[in-house]
């Protein structure tokens, strides 16, 4: 017994912490690596450890406004002016963007490489029924794709069963979407850093309607007091100066540029 | 002389069969009883509900000092050893640690019990390895540890062999001599002519027979208890 | 076939280097695993004792309910705990949301009711042996549970140990309390679970030896501690 509490003591005494805060971010954004670049940086510029809790945007709203989170870092424009208009985040601040890519099976039945536009994609799709993989979680990535939906005439809730809905983050339905070799709506950072390809590949990218705005939201102090307000304040700072605008536009996988700084 | 236990109509049912009783009776504060009778006399569950681990349906059981004082000074020693699965010396030093004894208390009667038992020898071995003889001998000597004012034995020498049988006939005789009041059952009717000093004979859960030993034996009051001393099938 | 092989060689290169990040959530899994274990060990073990020796009422219902919480799945004690301790919840002050401390009550919750139930299967033997010695003996319920549990400590290490099996191997309700964030509350399950929704299946299933290995050194580590093997004669 008396040895157990003594291994149970060694594993607890571990070193105090420096000062840190939670920060709820898209399942996207953390898939595309670029996390791995900026935590050590902010970590050694201004001392201040990011604990990131990877989630759907649908979620790190919902953190936010429980006030679990001291801020998130979202892409879903319209659930971020409601976040704000309601109370639960001080303001909205655009840090990056990326873009949505069309993702499917190399040998494209549903012929959408030629596509002019997003939707013109999506209805080629429909038109072959062909296999679909949507994330169906709510997610920022989600939300997306039911917009462009939407704008090409479809109501996604009424599309058959090769429309599969697969409630799941951005690299279990890349699994399964690589399984089923079916087509999937994927941001391109987490497309590129994705390990198992198979038979997919890119197929369709360009509409500025893919474009994706990533903003940052602080969490209210007034709604929730126990907030690391000056931590918050210092990494917005930090993530609008120019060090991150260099990592940021610098980050490249397979040569690829992945995100475009726009902070203002 | 006072009496140290009076039984009123002591009754014991299970699924509305009598098992015994209803029992009257009187116990002499010192001596050696012996419970004798057939199979299903209901002489074990005698044992037990005077013991208290067995509740009696309906009756009493007066002893001569409050009921958990009495619990507290008895011992019982059940027909197979109930051996706790640790060592011959900790199986000797529980009954003390349960009492919250001296440490060294503990050390120096478990040690003088290991060898009054003749168990010195194997004092760290497993208890529950030891031959049936040993067992017994070991169960005794927890018993007896605590040295206590009645000590019942159910049947202590069934399946032992002579030797192991006189060992422990004499450690009863030592405890009797040292002022434990024994009261025990037996099958073997040489083991209670050489021990008895008093018998209750039961019959079909009913007291038959009680007297001092020597008139029971040779005059036996009751044609029954004339036929079971004789060796005959009494039912 | 291929993907098993990558696993094992990814285990291997792992451990070969003790890869400092495989050496952090390693150690993370042990303290929320052992610290919950001991933690439902202290709550499990008498209290499945004390069931296999008293007769009360709901004595049965006790038990059966006991049972059900058995199977309690992960997910839903990892939700319920995450809506108490979330800042907008009853103990939101408290701030044990997504920490050690949070994955550790979740797990208590899930093995718990396992250990009592096992606990009490193998205590019911027990105590049907000792029956009579003890009532004879005048013991009190303490002295009873206390002699069982000690006398029963082999029966109860195989409780605790299959305990720790399901808390070290658990990943839905840590997931969602822990929030599996990196340095903080990451741990191998939820290591795994995110690198394979990264597609990268040699380095989840390289973390999944690693926790295999990991159970199984634990185990023998405590029978060894414990001596039962040697002691293994009764």
């Amino acid at each position: 017994m008396m040895r157990l509490f003594i291994l149970c003591a060694l594993l607890w005494s571990s070193v105090a912490r420096a000062e840190t805060m939670k920060m709820a971010v898209t399942t996207s954004f953390h898939n595309s690596g670029l996390a791995d670049i900026l935590l050590p940086e902010i970590q050694g510029d201004i001392g201040l450890e990011v604990q990131l809790l990877v989630v759907g945007t649908g979620q790190a709203l919902r953190l936010g406004e429980a006030g679990d989170v001291d801020a998130i870092l979202v892409h879903s424009k319209a659930a971020e002016d409601a976040f704000v208009a309601a109370g639960y985040g001080t303001h909205r601040r655009e840090i990056m963007y990326n873009d949505f890519v069309f993702v499917g099976p190399s040998d494209d039945p549903a012929a959408i490489v030629g596509a002019d536009t997003a939707a013109a994609a999506l209805a080629q799709i429909a038109d072959a029924q062909t296999d679909f993989v949507s994330r169906g979680d709510d997610s920022g990535t989600h939300k997306k794709e039911l917009s462009l939906w939407g704008a090409a005439g479809f109501d996604a809730a009424t599309l058959g069963a090769w429309y599969k809905e697969v409630g799941a983050g951005m690299g279990a339905s890349l699994n399964t979407a690589s399984s089923l070799n079916a087509y999937i709506i994927a941001d391109r950072a987490s497309w590129l850093n994705f390990g198992n390809k198979r038979d997919l590949a890119l197929l369709f990218a360009g509409d500025p309607v893919l474009f994706n705005q990533y903003a940052y939201l602080p969490v209210n102090p007034e709604k929730h007091p126990h907030v690391k307000t000056d931590a918050v304040a210092a990494l917005e700072t930090w993530l609008t100066g120019d060090v991150a605008n260099a990592l940021i536009d610098g980050y490249q996988i397979e040569g690829e540029t992945l995100f475009v700084f726009n902070a203002k | 002389m006072s009496m140290i236990a009076t039984l009123t109509d002591a009754t014991v049912k299970r699924r509305g069969k009598t098992i015994l009783g209803p029992i009257n009776f009187e116990l002499a504060p010192a001596g050696i009883t012996i419970v004798l009778g057939p199979n299903g006399a209901g002489k074990t569950t005698l044992l037990k509900v005077l013991h208290g681990v067995e509740r009696l349906s309906s009756g009493r059981i007066q002893w001569s000092v409050p009921d958990a004082e009495a619990r507290q000074s008895q011992a019982y020693v059940f027909q197979s050893p109930i051996m706790l699965r640790r060592t011959v010396g900790q199986n000797l030093a529980y009954p003390l640690k349960l009492v919250k004894a001296p440490k060294a208390d503990i050390a120096r009667r478990v040690a003088a019990w290991a060898d009054k038992t003749g168990l010195a020898d194997a004092i760290d071995r497993p208890a529950t390895r030891l031959s049936g003889g040993e067992k017994q001998k070991l169960a005794l000597g927890r018993a007896l540890i605590r040295k206590p004012a009645v000590l019942f034995l159910d049947e202590p020498c069934a399946n032992l062999d002579g030797r192991s049988t006189r060992e422990i006939e004499a450690l009863l005789a030592k405890a009797h001599a040292d002022g434990t009041r024994i009261i025990m059952t037996t099958h073997d009717l040489g083991q209670a002519r050489r021990l008895a000093q008093d018998v209750i004979f039961l019959l079909k859960g009913q007291y038959h027979d009680h007297g001092q030993a020597a008139a029971f034996f040779s005059k036996p009051r009751t044609a029954e208890a004339k036929s079971f001393l004789q060796g005959d099938i009494v039912e | 076939m291929n993907e098993i092989w990558a696993g094992l060689q990814a285990a291997f290169w792992l451990v070969a280097r003790l890869d400092p990040d495989l050496v952090e959530i390693t150690l993370r899994s042990l303290q929320v695993s052992v610290t919950a274990l001991i933690i439902a060990s202290a709550i499990a073990l008498p209290f499945g004792t004390w069931l296999a020796i008293r007769r009360f009422r709901y004595r049965r219902a006790t038990i059966a309910v006991l049972n059900a919480l058995m199977g309690l799945p992960p997910v839903v004690v990892g939700l319920i705990v995450y809506l108490l301790l979330s800042r907008s919840g009853p103990f939101g002050v408290m701030g044990l949301l997504f920490t050690p401390t949070a994955m550790i009550m979740a797990q208590v919750i899930i093995i718990t009711p396992l250990i009592a139930s096992i606990t009490h299967q193998a205590m019911r033997e027990l105590w049907a042996e000792y029956h009579d010695l003890l009532i004879s003996l005048n013991t009190s319920n303490r002295q009873r549970i206390g002699t069982l549990i000690f006398d029963g400590r082999r029966a109860l290490l195989t409780a605790a140990l299959a305990g720790f099996g399901r808390a070290i191997g658990e990943v839905g309700a840590i997931m969602i309390v822990g929030g599996n964030i990196d340095h903080a509350t990451r741990v191998l399950t939820t290591a795994i679970a995110l690198e394979t929704g990264k597609g990268d299946f040699a380095l989840a299933l390289g973390l999944g030896f690693v926790l295999i290995a990991l159970a199984m050194i634990v185990n023998f580590a405590i029978h060894v501690l414990s001596r039962t093997e040697r002691e293994g004669r009764w």
